[in-house]
């Protein structure tokens, strides 16, 4: 049913759908709305689940994990400085192979302090082992929660994922979302079945350490299971779609990339802006397209590589940076393209929360066309 | 063997851990002198202690690292640590 | 009581010989029983028992980071109140996992008050790294990073009282041991997880390693820290201290002569002020808690 919701709380509805057995989350902004609609449904008994409020983002999810191996489904939300506090907690989750599912409401990191939006938060999570799906609206950001679930849970992954959408943009945002109700939910997401628990009739011990002998295969198995949930997307996905008819299956998205001369690639409700500027642009005899990347972690490599191939140049929109290197996502673009001579321009922008329109990315294009590229774009020089 | 999900494992395995080969002294049972009260079996660190069906401790030398802890705190002096013999 | 207390922590571990901490280990499953799931902080004690695939444990068990575990306790708790099953909860830490790193999440398990048992085996150090100080090193006992020297008498601060801070957020429970006295951790083991509610028991944990004697003298340590007053075990319940184990008191002496972590205030040449000072806080604990068996005169 159509509604007009804030993100957040079109989120916390789907968290709801998903009967998580266990919630325990620290209050952040802009990370807040999600877990007090939780809060007041678990206070009206409309949410049957153990609710602990913890006193760090790092109990938050160290309660997730200890309950996530006792056999429950657990979900927790958070953003930046609590996703940063977490950090030991989430290589040690996916190393523990738990399918916890959380949402990041994404914001930059500190110093200097900035609620507001961008990336760097999640990015900065990049190697820790978690499947990390990005969300372009509001609609997508409530719909990947239950695909997530579905995927992470899987016996053939055991991986935790992050399901992230940009902080007030979304996550404060009141959009149409099409709820799907409970009795679809459980048709998708069937109750959690865990591989192994914590069970006193078939006592297992968790967490043991490896040695030399053993460490690197642990690593090597935990990589392939990232890399097979790629399929397992794809199949949850076209799950998905039949039953709802919403398209998830592809972990990229193209939008009038076919004929394309310039390929914009970006993650995130920016691609919402991106496209309102091409059909501008289309519409003035501009041949832009737009490449979504919808899964970073795994990355799908030759999805973009296969969507990129016949273009001219790719400007990638990086609302992160590895400083001292480059965006995240163009990192990553050079690495699928490699061996082609398609010139890869990288452009950060809208760190900290700036504001990006959509004259903003006509001129990244005209920057991409004139070949200058890999900068802050946007860059306030007369306060520098 | 496949290895388990996540570092994790069934136990089972530690006895392939054999902590006997770490002694120096070994401590030797005195049965005579032996009251029964079960302060060896109970005190010992590595629990590899076990009473017989008449109550007397007998030791697994497999795992025995001979800390010496049964043979200082036994009430009745029925156990001494001899030097290992390999 | 005899006998086969083995059953849950299997042999074959790789604890040194002599290791108090190992016997905690024993001590706390055979009180606790089967139906227990532990979860254990980084240091010796998870180290010694779980190189993978050899775990010691035979009930299940479950290691996240150093500074977690009750954190990762309290989410087990909820687990198993939501699912309707009824094992008992026991978190294990060292004193650097309990008195330190993990004071944060110890504090916020205990204030929401889950039904758990939190069991500190306290070394007085951080053993695992290389007896480095933590916040429950004694007196002028020598560390690694609190070394003896000669503008040093080694840790200058006084222990933390953490059974008070725990007994202060409300705990029902909350007592010491030493593994001195086997009957006695058994039955406070038991009564914590009879207890509803986060309870808390620390344990004095002899480490002959870190603390310099002989591995056969861990017990004979363990009752001379009782015996002298430097260690006092009691029981608190509802923040009241309901029962202490009283004592003919000896002198600090006594207990500090026999380790090494101790020997710089006997030689080169025995330092009075300083053993002196440590007499003093034997004073205060026998004065607070009221240890001292009065002998009749004759």
């Amino acid at each position: 049913m159509m509604e007009i919701m804030e993100g957040s709380h079109a989120v916390a509805e789907a968290v709801k759908q998903c009967r998580p057995e266990v919630i325990a989350a620290y209050p952040i902004t802009p990370q807040t709305h999600i877990v007090e609609a939780l809060a007041d449904m678990v206070a009206d008994c409309s949410l049957d689940c153990e609710y602990i409020t913890v006193e760090s983002e790092f109990s938050a999810l160290s309660a997730c994990l200890g309950a996530s191996a006792a056999g429950s489904r657990v979900y927790s939300a958070t953003t930046s400085q609590g996703l940063a506090l977490m950090f030991e907690v989430c290589y040690n989750v996916a190393g523990m192979r738990l399918p916890i599912v959380m949402s990041i409401v994404n914001r930059s990191l500190g110093a200097p302090l900035s609620i507001w939006n961008d990336q760097q938060d999640s990015i900065s999570l990049r190697d820790s082992g978690w499947l990390q799906y990005y969300a372009e609206d509001n609609q997508e950001a409530t719909d990947l929660h239950y695909i997530a679930y579905k995927v992470a849970e899987d016996h053939n992954i055991l991986l935790p994922a992050f399901v992230c959408f940009d902080g007030f943009i979304l996550s404060h945002t009141y959009e149409p979302v099409d709820m799907i109700t409970q009795e679809q939910a459980d048709r998708y997401l069937p109750a959690f079945k865990p591989y192994q628990k914590l069970d006193c009739r078939d006592p297992i011990s968790f967490g043991m350490y490896a040695t030399p002998d053993y460490y690197l295969e642990f690593r090597y198995e935990i990589d392939q299971a990232m890399k097979r949930s790629a399929a397992v997307f794809e199949k949850a996905g076209k799950e998905f779609f039949e039953m709802f008819g919403r398209d998830y299956r592809s972990p990229v998205e193209e939008y009038r990339l076919d004929d394309a001369d310039t390929a914009i690639v970006a993650m995130g409700s920016i691609c919402g802006t991106v496209k309102d500027a091409i059909d501008e642009m289309r519409d003035a005899g501009k041949k832009v397209g737009l490449l979504k990347i919808r899964t970073f972690r795994p990355f799908p490599s030759a999805e973009v590589k296969s969507a990129l191939s016949g273009v001219s140049r790719v400007a990638v929109l990086d609302k992160n940076i590895s400083l001292g290197a480059k965006g995240a996502v163009a990192l990553e673009i050079k690495d699928a393209l490699y061996g082609s001579q398609v010139p890869v321009l990288d452009y950060i922008i809208a760190l900290g929360g700036r504001d990006v329109r959509r004259k903003d990315i006509r001129e990244v294009v005209s920057n991409a066309e004139a070949g200058i590229g890999d900068l802050f774009y946007g860059l306030r020089t007369e306060v520098l | 063997m496949a290895l388990g999900v996540g570092c994790s494992a069934r136990p089972g395995k530690a006895r392939d851990n054999k902590t006997g080969s770490w002694r120096v002294f070994k401590p030797e049972f005195d049965h005579e002198k032996c009251s029964r009260c079960g302060l060896c079996s109970t005190i010992c660190p590595e629990g590899c202690i076990r009473d017989d069906e008449e109550g007397l401790p007998v030791p697994d030398y497999d795992y025995c690292k001979g800390c010496g802890i049964c043979a200082e705190e036994c009430p009745s002096d029925a156990i001494t640590m001899k030097q290992e013999e390999k | 009581m005899a006998g086969q207390t083995c059953d849950l922590f299997d042999c074959g571990h790789r604890a040194c010989g002599g290791c108090g901490a190992a016997l905690v280990s024993r001590l706390i499953l055979d009180a606790a029983g089967e139906d227990t799931i532990v979860v254990s902080s980084t240091g010796c004690m998870e180290v010694f028992s779980t190189p993978y695939p050899e775990t010691a444990w035979k009930v299940p068990w479950i290691h996240s980071l150093f500074e977690n575990n009750s954190a990762v306790a309290s989410g087990i708790v909820a687990a198993l109140k939501k699912q309707g099953r009824k094992e008992k909860v026991i978190a294990i830490g060292g004193d650097g996992a309990t008195f330190d790193i993990g004071m944060i999440c110890i504090s916020g398990a205990f204030e929401r008050g889950h039904d758990f048992t939190y069991i500190c085996y306290d070394n007085e150090a951080y053993m695992n790294t290389g007896i480095q100080r933590s916040g429950a090193t004694p007196y002028d006992a020598s560390t690694t990073t609190s070394p003896a020297g000669k503008c040093a008498t080694g840790n200058p601060l006084p222990k933390k009282d953490m059974p008070k801070i725990l007994a202060a957020h409300g705990a029902p429970y909350v007592a010491t041991a030493t593994i001195a006295y086997p009957a006695d951790i058994r039955k406070k083991v038991k009564k914590a997880l009879d207890t509803p509610g986060p309870c808390y028991i620390q344990i004095h944990a002899p480490c002959c390693t870190g603390w310099g004697f002989e591995a056969e003298k861990t017990m004979e340590i363990g009752k001379l820290a009782v015996e002298t007053g430097l260690w006092v075990n009691y029981e608190m319940e509802q923040g009241e201290v309901t029962k202490v184990k009283k004592v003919v008191r000896k002198p600090v002496e006594e207990y500090l002569k026999t380790q090494k972590r101790f020997r710089h205030l006997f030689r080169p040449v025995r330092n009075d002020t300083e053993i002196a000072k440590i007499q003093a806080i034997a004073d205060r604990n026998a004065e607070k808690y009221g240890i001292d068996i009065k002998l009749k005169k004759d």
